[in-house]
């Protein structure tokens, strides 16, 4: 095995170029595991911690880049404002100590339909800035799973930012483990509310073999909205809306059983937190607009 | 560092007194919270090999053949061993039946067995060597349940048993069978205006001890072998190591090194023999050591359990009669199978009066993984399935679930089903008159000062699931029973070796036994012992070894009682000694010397009256006195294998719970708000160890009801051997565990204690099911509760 | 290959690292610091926690080569690291031995050993008994404690829980930290 480790972004491409079987590594909470358990020999490791710039953001207009080893600590502390959907999701991850390590950079590389940040990411819209020597690319991240711990990168390409939509917007997450602390998601649901463009957004973990957005819940919901009037009335969903978007919701979920839980549980559970943070979220959407009426 | 990394000498000297009843601390705690502490993966050796063990894929196949020549080959490579170099006619192990082979021989029994064995320089050599070795395996049919066990075309899982039980089983694929008949049960059931029954089933616990098995076998220059070890009882590993190495015992020099965490997953021996006979061919020092992985078959677990129960109750609340059969899946080999069946059975009653019993528990071999002994052995099964029909009896009479309990609560001078008369305090309706006493906590406490919620007081916890929807408070308890000791009929006794001497003008005295310090605070006790007996301050515990005779094991909550009673015994005698000394020195200088009650106090002889006789130094002179003496516990009886009739048990052991949860019925999930326990021990040696104890083991009972279990597949494969999928309890789990203690003394017991450990563990998980049942109205038969069993789902395992 | 790095303000170097080895094993194996623990190697315990430059980590899930040039401070080093922050200047500094306590000192492992205030506290709260779990315990709590230093029950249990006991039911480990608060704030 090599380890290979680039002082410079620049170093970590040429290094991919010439190692396209070797296997980043950034916080080490996925690829150490495979390591310990002698799940995985790759060729080569390539280490991305000694290369600052992928553990800084820049917060702009629209967007928030993120670079792809931003430990979640860091946006729970600090991006909570720009990315709230985000940051719940992150204080989901693992433990402190995983936290501390673990970035949605590596979450996108492992592309666990597992991982924590995902349903966040679909909610919120966000784009993966992969970059090889060849030059970059930005992948929707709806675009960026193509199944079970599989995603689009070429071999020779690298996570270097994801871009995310700042929130216009309440966010929500929500997540079900066996554990009240430390645990894998049986299954994780994100809704992000767009009031600038009155749509509502959404992501589904776990429950599919890759994270996906409950698309046909979306558009339900978007027309039962604007019909009603309630993006500007700030009136409560009724609750028949509520129970269809969360049957959708549950509709869209494609699970499995496995040791986790059973698949008629994840759709289930998916369907009560696709009612609960639409709930959660637009008592904040109403709260918002109400204080903003009266200012 | 040194060429070594081995055990050393605990030594304290306590500012206080520091007898017992004190919370003295922890003698090894400043080694413990420093880093220094030398557990069984710390050893190290110079020039030290690593040890990797081959394992089956399969529950149940034939082995073909097994080519070892390409791991051979390899570089870094000392050794790799099978069954065809095992160096005796000596090929099986086990604790009580030796039907445990050191290596597979021909057949594997269950997955995960050990198959081959590498030795090499770094241990990814050793784990890439193992992956060349090729095994040809043949599957064979499984045996997973009862029905698959005794079908008639079922395979034999130990054709040709000749073990002590093979001659009573209504199978061979039955371990062990033990009935318990007293009463006459078809004319109480006649009497019952209330009958309750229900099927009730428990799932594989593991004991998830922290630290992994492992240990250092270095080769003697004599031929034998040092084997550093962590384990539960060192003369038992011995007694079964020796033989399949084919070494006289004394040459086969075991040393406890620190042990992290044990419940009974180490009884059995697990890598024990291999890193011996590994260090024995190579000639070179060898260290194993499991990760989580592989830790999760190297041990045996908590047999999982299917439980009948019929009980009935007179109109004003009387038991009448109790009829039970419990299966207990034992998996491949036998382990303890036999003890926990003859627990199982002897404890189905629970802690109450009932006359008029027909019980019957057996324990399987199948190809699961092998099940043997865990904190609670046998009790926690029954407990959970006693404790639901209680519930049950209550609702059926409109009675309060408490006061029935009371009603039939079992006291000194109750007979059990087996005729032992319970002779000393059984407080079991006063332990849940205090368990009920205490306050509730308050509600909602995840409201905050502004109108969010703090979801980590919610079910749930950080994963945001609800901030108060769908969420029930219900409250449950239980209550139950649990022999102390090793019973029917075994010879339990403890050896200790203590040495008194004045070192430096300071009396010192020397604690050397065998015992398990596996974290519960022996250690700490028996420096109590031994300042209260011997009056020194000064106490030094010698590192655990077989240089000195058995304590038994760290198990059944017995070592305070039997090894404590075998410090306590020695100290005596050594006390003796001194003053048999002292009399022949100064006797002749004060007639208190033969008159007076004579204690030892603060390095001087004193008379009961606190009038000084003389300096220890000076009855010593330089001299040490050293004896090593055994000590026992009032002998038991083996149960009657046709009626279960004999005094079996040498003490019973009581806690009550009363637990609060929270449950999102939507979801599915359980927040445990609180789990209070009363639990009388008889007498309290350290105080603030007994309510480490409760603590430990209320919580691993909570774990037990709401998210431990190895799931194992129809083929007989484990799902979850690791920590991402075999949960424990988090401190975000963990509620306040308030605790009473009531000491109520056994005239029996050394100083009156009572063995504590394993008590809190049987009541803990029923009174949270309970609090579930209340919280949901669900019937709830299984542990552990999942989501699914709470939502209506079905869960498979996948 | 070759690693070097600082463990508990002391450069350490190690030679013929196989490249998957993780921190964990290096600090073990290699350094002859097997303070931290080996409970699971898959980051689900919290035993193995030690600060890398600061920042509470598994150390069984940082590949070794990423230590490479940075600091490491495990259990063994957790005292001196309490020192130097609590006094900002050198462990030895300020803290000579009383004549009275060099009188009473033996010759003993672990006697007298100068302890950080969270572990002294973890030893008076009962919260040790297997000690497995203990010196990734200590390092996590140490490091609350110097972000928040009266945490909140709650606080305290979010904080630890990445650290998984086994044996205590984490009652006294709560009292532990609590103690240890306490105490620090009496002492200001």
């Amino acid at each position: 095995m090599d380890f290979l480790r680039p002082a410079s972004w620049e170093e970590a491409l040429a290094a991919k170029a010439e190692h396209p079987t070797a296997v980043p590594i950034a916080g080490g909470t996925d690829v150490m595991v495979e390591i310990n358990f002698d799940h995985r020999r790759p060729d080569a490791l390539l280490d991305l911690n000694r290369i600052g710039e992928l553990r800084e953001w820049e917060v702009g207009e629209e967007t928030v880049r993120l670079g792809a080893c931003v430990p979640y600590t860091r946006i729970i502390e600090s991006l909570r404002a720009e990315l709230p959907g985000l940051a719940l999701a992150a204080h989901t991850v693992g433990s402190p100590q995983i936290r501390n390590r673990g970035s949605v950079g590596g979450n996108l590389g492992a592309a666990s339909p597992a991982g924590d940040s995902h349903p966040a990411l679909l909610a919120a819209g966000a784009e993966v800035e992969a970059v090889s020597v060849r030059g970059t690319r930005m992948i929707p991240v709806e675009e960026f799973y193509t199944g079970v711990k599989r995603n689009c990168l070429e071999p020779d390409e690298l996570i270097r930012a994801v871009h995310i939509k700042k929130a216009d917007g309440p966010q929500q997450f929500s997540k079900v483990g066996t554990r009240n602390a430390m645990v894998i998601a049986v299954c994780a649901f994100g809704i992000a509310l767009h009031p600038g463009t009155r749509t509502v957004r959404t992501g589904i973990g776990s429950a599919a073999p890759t994270p996906i957005r409950a698309t046909a819940a979306e558009e339900f919901l978007n027309s039962a909205l604007a019909e009603a009037g309630l993006w500007d009335s700030g009136q409560i969903i009724p609750p028949a809306v509520a129970r269809q978007f969360a049957e959708l919701v549950s509709g869209a979920a494609n699970p499995i059983d496995d040791v986790r839980g059973s698949a008629a549980y994840r759709r289930h559970a998916l369907g009560v937190m696709a009612r609960r943070t639409l709930g959660w979220a637009w008592e904040e959407y109403r709260g918002n607009e109400r204080s903003a009426r009266c200012a | 560092m040194g060429a070594t990394r081995t055990p050393s000498n605990i030594t304290q000297g306590s500012k206080a007194k520091g007898g017992i009843g004190e919370s003295t601390l922890r003698p090894d705690g400043t080694l413990k919270v420093t880093g220094e502490f030398a557990y069984s993966s710390d050893m190290w050796h110079e020039d030290m090999l690593w040890g990797f063990t081959l394992r089956s894929p399969h529950a149940h196949a034939e082995i073909k053949s097994i080519d070892t020549s390409q791991a051979l080959a390899q570089a870094g490579v000392y050794a790799v061993l099978t069954y065809d170099d095992l160096p005796t006619e000596v090929k099986n192990y086990g604790l009580e039946i030796q039907d445990t082979p050191v290596l597979a021989h021909g057949r594997v029994r269950h997955h995960g067995e050990p198959v081959a064995l590498v030795a090499a320089d770094h241990p990814e050599t050793a784990r890439r060597a193992a992956a060349k070795i090729k095994v040809e395996y043949v599957p064979l049919p499984v045996v997973h349940d009862e029905a698959t066990a005794i079908a008639e075309d079922a395979p034999l899982l130990h054709p040709g048993r000749t073990d002590h039980h093979a001659g009573h089983v209504p199978h061979p694929n039955i371990v062990h069978r033990q009935p318990i008949h007293r009463g006459d049960v078809a004319a109480a059931r006649a009497r019952a205006d209330v009958i309750v029954s229900g099927e009730y089933e428990v799932g594989m616990q593991d004991q998830a001890f922290l630290g992994p098995e492992s240990g250092l076998a270095v080769p003697g220059e004599d031929g034998g072998v040092d084997l550093y070890i962590a384990t539960q009882w060192l003369h038992s590993d011995l007694r079964q190591i020796a033989p399949v190495l084919g070494l006289p015992p004394e040459k086969v020099r075991m040393t406890l090194s620190g042990v992290g965490g044990a419940f009974g997953g180490r009884e059995d021996l697990s890598m024990q023999i291999h890193a011996c006979l590994l260090a024995l061919r190579t000639g070179k020092p060898v260290k194993i050591v499991y990760n989580r992985f592989e830790s999760f078959f190297g041990h045996v677990h908590r047999h999982p359990a299917k439980l009948w129960y019929e009980h009935g109750a007179t109109r004003d609340g009387k038991l009448t009669h109790m009829k039970c059969r419990i299966v207990l899946d034992g998996g491949a080999y036998a382990s303890a199978s036999p003890a926990v069946v003859g627990n199982a059975s002897s404890l189905s009653v629970g802690p109450y009066v009932v006359d008029n019993v027909e019980i019957e528990a057996i324990a399987l071999y199948t190809n699961n993984p092998p099940c043997g002994a865990m904190r609670g052995f046998g009790a926690v099964q029954a407990c959970f399935a006693y404790e639901a029909q209680m519930d049950k009896l209550a609702a059926g009479l409109g009675m309060d679930p408490v006061e029935f309990r009371q009603l039939n609560a079992m006291s000194q001078g109750t007979v059990m089903p087996t005729g032992q008369v319970v002779d000393s305090p059984a407080p079991v309706a006063e332990l849940l008159r205090r368990v009920k006493a205490m306050p509730l906590p308050p509600q909602k406490q995840w409201e905050t000062a502004g109108q969010s919620a703090d979801v980590r007081a919610l079910p749930g916890g950080l994963s945001n699931t609800t901030h108060g929807e769908g969420v029930v408070r219900g409250v449950g308890y239980a209550v139950g029973i649990k022999n102390v000791g090793f019973s029917e009929g075994f010879d339990d006794y403890s050896t200790a070796r203590v040495r008194l001497e004045v070192v430096g003008g300071e009396p010192v005295a020397v604690v050397h036994t065998a015992m398990a310090e596996v974290g519960q605070g022996g250690v700490t006790v028996h420096a109590q012992i031994a300042r209260t007996e011997l009056g020194v301050t000064q106490v030094t515990i010698h590192p655990a070894d077989t240089q000195v005779g058995s304590a038994g094991s760290t198990s059944a909550s017995r070592q305070t009682y039997v090894t404590g009673g075998a410090v306590k015994h020695t100290c005596e005698a050594v006390r003796e000694k001194v003053l048999e000394l002292g009399r022949a020195r100064f006797g002749s200088y004060h007639p208190a010397w033969a008159t007076a009650e004579l204690l030892l106090e603060g390095g001087k002889v004193v008379t009961d009256g606190g009038e000084v006789l003389a300096d220890l130094a000076d009855v010593l002179e330089g001299e040490a006195i050293d004896l090593e003496l055994e000590w026992r516990h009032r002998p038991t009886e083996p149960f009657d294998l046709r009626t279960g009739q004999g005094n079996g048990h040498v003490q019973y052991s009581f806690a009550a719970h009363r637990a609060v949860v929270e449950v999102d019925t939507e979801l599915g999930l359980v927040k445990v708000v609180e789990l209070a326990c009363a639990q009388d021990v008889g007498k309290a040696l350290n105080p603030l160890s007994v309510v480490g104890q409760i603590q430990g083991g209320t919580t691993q009972g909570l774990g037990l009801a709401v998210m431990e279990e190895i799931v194992v597949s129809p083929e007989g494969k484990v799902r979850n051997p690791s920590f991402t999928d075999y949960l424990i309890p988090t401190i975000l789990d963990t509620p306040t565990i308030p605790v009473d203690v009531l000491e109520l003394a056994d005239e029996h017991a050394p100083y009156g204690l009572r063995g504590i450990g394993e008590a809190p563990t049987l009541s803990s998980t029923p009174a949270v099911v309970a609090a579930i049942r209340a919280a949901t109205g669900l019937a709830l038969n299984r542990v552990p509760v999942r989501p699914e069993h709470l939502t209506g789902q079905q869960y498979s395992g996948g | 290959m070759r690693l070097t790095f600082t463990v508990n303000g002391r450069k350490q170097q190690a030679d013929d690292v196989w490249e998957g080895e993780s921190l964990l094993y290096v600090l073990r194996e290699r350094m002859g610091l097997p303070g931290s623990k080996n409970a699971c190697e898959q980051g689900e315990c919290g035993s193995c926690t030690v600060r890398l430059d600061g920042v509470p980590v598994c150390a069984c899930l940082v590949a070794a080569g990423q230590a490479q040039d940075r600091e490491v401070v495990t259990v063994e080093g957790l005292a001196d690291f309490a020192r130097q922050r609590d006094h900002g200047g050198c462990a030895a500094e300020g803290h000579g031995i009383s004549l009275d306590d060099a009188k009473r000192w033996r010759s003993k492992p672990g006697e007298n050993a100068q302890l950080s205030p969270i572990q002294r506290a973890f030893i008076d709260a009962g919260a040790v008994q297997c000690g497995f779990c203990t010196p990734g315990l200590l390092v996590a709590a140490d490091e609350l404690l110097e972000r928040n230093s009266s945490p909140s029950d709650e606080d305290i249990r979010e904080a630890l829980s990445g650290n998984l006991c086994r044996c205590t039911g984490y009652e006294k480990i709560l009292d532990a930290v609590r103690l240890a608060a306490a105490r620090s704030e009496e002492a200001v």
